[in-house]
């Protein structure tokens, strides 16, 4: 597929409910994702971003209480019907998760562990992976020479990076970020922003933050939750200065939340 | 100040009840030692025992419970961990896991006479196999399965969850994601179990009289065969293991030296249990450094 014939939606929720056992967590979302823009969901503690987020890369399947209703389709397939590997679709769509969580394992192989397993085996070309994803998570130099210690040696904001560098390895179109820079430290939280805005380029980036001023500063554009409910989705300037909700208007002048 | 006495008092009372343990264990363990201490030399450890004269040795118990320990782990590790593995990542929670995991905690509470004479029935008699090492080992694996089904369990459930999500984020596979990512970091806990379950394999006599035997062939150290009736290595020979020589010198034994024997016995099976100890411990540390750090 030629990049002239892509849509520009990549990311289809319709009538999307998210139920762990009885109790319904999402409500009938409807919400189209644009390619190569940072979209912020932002809301409330306990709104539903997580889950959401959370069942877009089918993250959800290990909770097993969790059932999911509606389709959400990527680039058109239903990532919820019963041929699609969900392998597969991890590898299209990373995640990033709230902590930081490196392997184990040292840092070199942190990120080289998943494209080996996917059948990256030359060492050469390993080699180059692990410095491209460590360049784009602007880690490479802090952590050049000390390829071989172990990941847990870094700061938690490297580490951080880290774990994007290592979703970044896997070459994915879509990056999911649940809360990536809110156990980080101002400088480490400016690092993660410079970063996001820079694989905009590259990835379509969908970041849950509980920092309104992040959300207006790296997203095109923000959806705000309320109790599952998706209340406004919308350009991120125009939801911040002329929101057309009022929930949405109370929540981020600070009624509430 | 009530809080700060009530605190002073169980400071004390916690110290005392380990300084209590400690010293009753340091007080078993230079007993033992000292007591054995002069018998330990090359000729008692190599040389067969004697029945009637004085000056036996033990070398054949010694390799018999060193032989029997590589057995019993050889079957009961594979055993313990795939079913640790099964209880912790695919066991659904329904009865049928519930029936399973009480059957565990009952086989764990069972005493390992009780063992040994269920070997003796089903390893020794219905096989028709005789007392052989591979009975003892198959009895010694009933006894400490419970221990390594439950240790592995408790290992791989202490992983962080967040290792998992994480390797599954990548689309690795729920195996892979097993092997590579929670095994390695449930290491240090799977071998103090395994360690655990060494000991009580070298230290045990009851499950073992009726199945693994009483009495060693005389052994003929320059053979290798996995089946001559002298020869080592045959796991189909009745052996007799240190623990079980102990206990049988102590209440059988008729050469004059039999206390003596007895108590080097019981030295060199003290100072096994601590040598595999702190060697294990070892190269735990060396195998989790090893895989925690860059893999090629
Ligand atoms: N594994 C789970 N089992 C049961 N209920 C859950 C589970 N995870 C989340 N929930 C519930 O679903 C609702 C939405 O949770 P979610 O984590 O998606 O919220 P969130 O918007 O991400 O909150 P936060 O900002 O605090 O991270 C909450 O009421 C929560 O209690
Ligand atoms: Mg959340």
């Amino acid at each position: 597929m030629s990049v002239m014939t892509l849509e520009k939606t990549i990311i289809r929720a319709r009538d999307v409910s998210v139920y762990y056992g009885e109790k319904r967590a999402v409500s009938n979302i409807h919400m189209d994702i644009e390619r190569n823009s940072v979209t912020a969901f932002i809301g409330p503690s306990g709104c539903g971003k997580s889950t959401l987020l959370r069942s877009m890369n089918r993250m959800n399947d290990l909770v097993p209480s969790c059932r999911v209703t509606g389709s959400i389709e990527v680039d058109g397939t239903d990532i919820n019907s019963a041929d699609v590997n969900i392998e597969g679709l991890r590898q299209v769509i990373g995640m990033v998760f709230q902590r930081a969580n490196p392997f184990f394992k040292s840092i070199y192989e942190n990120i080289a562990f998943a494209p080996r397993f996917h059948g990256l085996t030359d060492k050469r070309k390993l080699d180059e992976v692990v410095e491209e994803s460590l360049r784009k998570a602007a880690l490479w130099d802090e952590v050049k020479d000390r390829l071989r210690e172990s990941a847990l040696s870094l700061s938690g904001g490297q580490q951080q990076r880290l774990c994007i560098a290592r979703a970044i390895a896997m070459q994915p179109t879509i990056l999911l970020l649940d809360e990536p820079a809110s156990a980080l430290d101002p400088i480490s939280t400016m690092k993660i922003e410079e970063l996001v805005m820079s694989l905009k380029e590259e990835y379509t980036i969908v970041i849950v933050t509980h920092n309104l001023h992040q959300a207006a500063r790296i997203s095109d554009k923000t959806a705000f939750f309320l109790m599952g409910e998706l209340i406004e989705y919308n350009d991120t300037s125009k939801l911040f200065t002329t929101p057309e909700n009022e929930k949405t208007e109370a929540y981020i002048s600070g009624r509430f939340g | 100040m009530r809080a700060k006495i009530m605190d002073r008092a169980a400071t004390v009372i916690l110290t005392l009840i380990a300084v209590l343990i400690i010293g009753t264990l340091v007080g078993l363990l230079g007993f033992i030692l000292t007591q054995g201490w002069h018998k330990l030399n090359l000729d008692f450890l190599t040389s067969p025992p004697d029945i009637v004269k004085a000056g036996g040795g033990i070398g054949p118990q010694l390799f018999n419970s060193l032989y029997l320990l590589v057995l019993t782990m050889v079957i009961a590790l594979p055993l313990g961990l795939g079913a640790g593995i099964y209880m912790a990542e695919y066991a659904p929670d329904n009865k049928f896991t519930q029936f399973i995991r009480m059957s565990i905690e009952v086989l764990s509470s069972l005493p390992s006479i009780v063992v040994g004479l269920f070997g003796l029935l089903v390893f020794v008699n219905m096989t028709g196999w005789g007392y052989t090492l591979f009975s003892g080992a198959l009895a010694l694996t009933v006894f400490n399965l419970p221990l390594l089904v439950r240790v592995t369990e408790d290992a791989i459930r202490n992983v962080p969850r967040s290792q998992k999500e994480a390797s599954l984020a990548l689309g690795i596979t729920k195996w892979r994601t097993i092997v590579s990512v929670i095994l390695p970091a449930a290491l240090p806990g799977i071998l103090t179990g395994t360690i655990l379950a060494s000991g009580r394999v070298f230290g045990e006599a009851a499950a073992l009289l009726f199945t693994a035997g009483m009495s060693s062939p005389d052994l003929d150290f320059s053979q290798f065969s996995l089946s001559g009736p002298t020869s080592p290595l045959n796991p189909f020979r009745p052996a007799e293991t240190l623990a079980v020589h102990i206990w049988k010198v102590n209440s059988e034994g008729l050469a004059p030296d039999a206390r003596d024997v007895a108590d080097g016995a019981a030295a060199v099976l003290i100072i096994a249990v601590l040598l595999f100890n702190l060697s294990a411990r070892w190269f735990g540390a060396w195998i989790y450094k090893k895989m925690t750090s860059g893999a090629n």
